[in-house]
Formats: structure tokens, C-alpha cells, sequence
């Protein structure tokens, strides 16, 4: 076997297991009671779905431009998706459209922190 | 590019530094600007460095205290643990997901850092938030404290084992690139519930 068969494996491998995390996610956001327990399926398989996408691609692709643009798409996916999920979830709390039955611990109700915005 | 962002407090004039920090803003600009593009051209240097330029007068950022050195074994065990606790909470928060009849429990954990700076929150707020079972609600910025949901919660030892893991976080970005006061203080501040 090659080596060019070898990476081509694994490029295989990885695009089928971030498909699947990616598949998971999005069975997570529909079956998950609440928005806070959502988010956690909505944005999190970004992270390790999307940079398992990006590796099969860059083990495919193995061109200098396309590797540059696939680090960028990594990099600001791993610096924007917490902002997107902090705010979101940040919202959802704030106007009260959290389930409290389903948390059994709220250390946030009733200490509502100064923000220092 | 190590070597050129370690700076430790105190032994340059803050605007020095500002000038300094915006280089590197601008250098990573130009970089950013000749990937997009696809190659490094003198045309696209040349336009990287006007965009870049024009983004760093027409959006300046507050200036960000960095105090700490960057150490390269701490940053590659920061990093390693990193993936290694990605990994399994991603293949933790799936399983979840697709158990047929499973409705998770979650909580709210109010976790106050050690180290109390802009940038120590930022950078654990933002390993948590990449990690999946823990997103971040709230942040006491004044405080220091990170208010977390946590999911998949069935008993106060769970509880407690993420409030550790919360603190772990904390201390290996702190070992990572923070300043040796600041490693002082994971020792001795106390780590109990706001």
C-alpha cells in the first residue's frame, strides 16, 4: 500500500467520523429539553466534528492554498463558536426562558452578578 | 513569535508595548489577509498591509495586560490535555444525544478563578466553552467568577468533580502563560463557592 493510499484512509476516516459527531449534533438539538442543553449540541460539534472535517479535507486536498484556508476556517471557528454559544446561552437566561426544573443546582438565581461591561 | 510576544510587566512603557502588540496585530493581519487570498504576492502583501492597517485605526481593541511569559512545555500540556478532554466529551455529549428515553439533568455552577485577570478569564472561558458538557452562562467579569451549565449532572459528586476540572482548566492556562506571582496564587487563593 502507498503512502498516498494510507493518507487517503485516513482522510477517509476522519470525514466519516466528524459526519457522524456532526449527525449526533444535530439529533442532540432536536431531542434536548431546553435551550442551555441544546446549546451544548449545537455548538460543541463544531469543534471536534468541524476540525475532523478539515483534517479529511487537508489529507485530500494536500495543496498549499487550500491547507492555508483550512487552517483560517479553524481558527476563527475555534475563536467565534464559545462567543456565539456564551451570548446565546447568556440570552436565554437572562429572559427567562431556562427550564429551572430541569437544573438541580442555580448558584446564578438570586446573586445576579454585577456586569462590568 | 514567541520570543517576541514575552514580555514581562513593568520592564517596558505601556506604549511601547501598545505599539509593539499592534505590530503583531498587523503583522497577523497581513498573513490572515495573503491565506484568504491563496498566495503571498507583493500585491497581496501590499494590500494586506492597508486593510490591516485600516482595521487596526478604525477598530482598535482596549489593550490587553500581558503580564505572563509563555512557557512551551506547559502551552504543549495545555494543548494535550486539551484535545485529549475534547475528544472524550464530545464522543460523552453524542452518546447523550442518540440514547433513546434519556432526558439529561443540568446544573449551574458559579466557579471563582484563582487568577483574576481579563486574560485568565478569557482564555478558561474559552477552553470551556470548547469543551462540550460545560458552556458558559455568565461571567462576573469584577468577581472573577464563571458561572457554568454543566450537563448530564446525577449526583453532588459530579458537582464537585466539575467545579476540579473548572479549576484544572484555569491552572494549566495559568502554568501556560501566566506570570510567576500568578502561579503563586493558585496555591494560595482559596477555591470554595462564590
Amino acid at each position: 500500500m502507498s503512502v498516498g493510499t494510507v493518507i487517503d484512509w485516513l482522510a477517509a476516516v476522519a470525514l466519516v467520523s466528524g459526519a457522524l459527531l456532526s449527525l449526533a449534533a444535530g439529533i442532540g438539538v432536536l431531542r434536548f429539553p431546553d435551550v442551555l442543553d441544546r446549546m451544548h449540541a449545537a455548538t460543541k460539534p463544531q469543534v471536534l466534528g468541524m476540525l475532523l472535517l478539515l483534517l479529511g479535507l487537508a489529507l485530500r486536498l494536500r495543496t498549499a492554498a487550500d491547507l492555508g484556508m483550512i487552517l483560517l476556517v479553524g481558527v476563527f471557528q475555534l475563536a467565534t463558536a464559545p462567543v456565539a454559544a456564551q451570548m446565546i446561552g447568556r440570552a436565554a437566561y437572562r429572559s427567562g426562558r431556562v427550564d429551572r426544573s430541569l437544573l438541580d443546582v442555580d448558584e446564578l438565581a438570586g446573586d445576579p452578578p454585577r456586569t462590568g461591561e | 513569535m514567541t520570543g517576541r510576544t514575552r514580555r514581562r510587566a513593568g520592564t517596558s512603557p505601556p506604549r511601547l508595548g501598545r505599539r509593539r502588540d499592534q505590530l503583531i496585530a498587523l503583522g497577523w493581519l497581513v498573513v490572515v489577509w495573503n491565506l484568504l487570498w491563496g498566495n503571498f504576492s507583493p500585491a497581496n502583501l501590499l494590500a494586506g498591509l492597508l486593510v490591516g492597517g485600516a482595521v487596526l485605526v478604525f477598530f482598535p481593541l482596549p489593550p490587553v495586560s500581558f503580564g505572563g511569559r509563555l512557557r512551551p512545555r506547559a502551552l504543549l500540556r495545555l494543548a494535550g490535555v486539551f484535545v485529549v478532554e475534547l475528544v472524550s466529551a464530545s464522543i460523552h455529549v453524542a452518546a447523550i444525544a442518540v440514547r433513546p428515553g434519556f432526558r439529561p439533568r443540568g446544573a449551574i455552577i458559579g466557579v471563582r478563578l484563582r487568577v483574576r485577570t481579563d486574560l485568565n478569564l478569557a482564555l478558561t472561558a474559552e477552553l470551556l466553552s470548547l469543551v462540550p458538557g460545560t458552556l458558559i452562562v455568565e461571567v462576573d467579569r469584577d468577581a472573577g467568577v464563571l458561572y457554568v451549565h454543566v450537563l448530564d449532572v446525577r449526583s453532588p459528586a459530579d458537582l464537585t468533580g466539575s467545579r476540579d476540572r473548572i479549576l484544572a482548566v484555569e491552572e494549566r492556562v495559568v502554568r501556560a502563560v501566566g506570570s510567576a506571582a500568578e502561579l503563586r496564587q493558585l496555591t494560595t487563593e482559596p477555591t470554595e463557592a462564590p
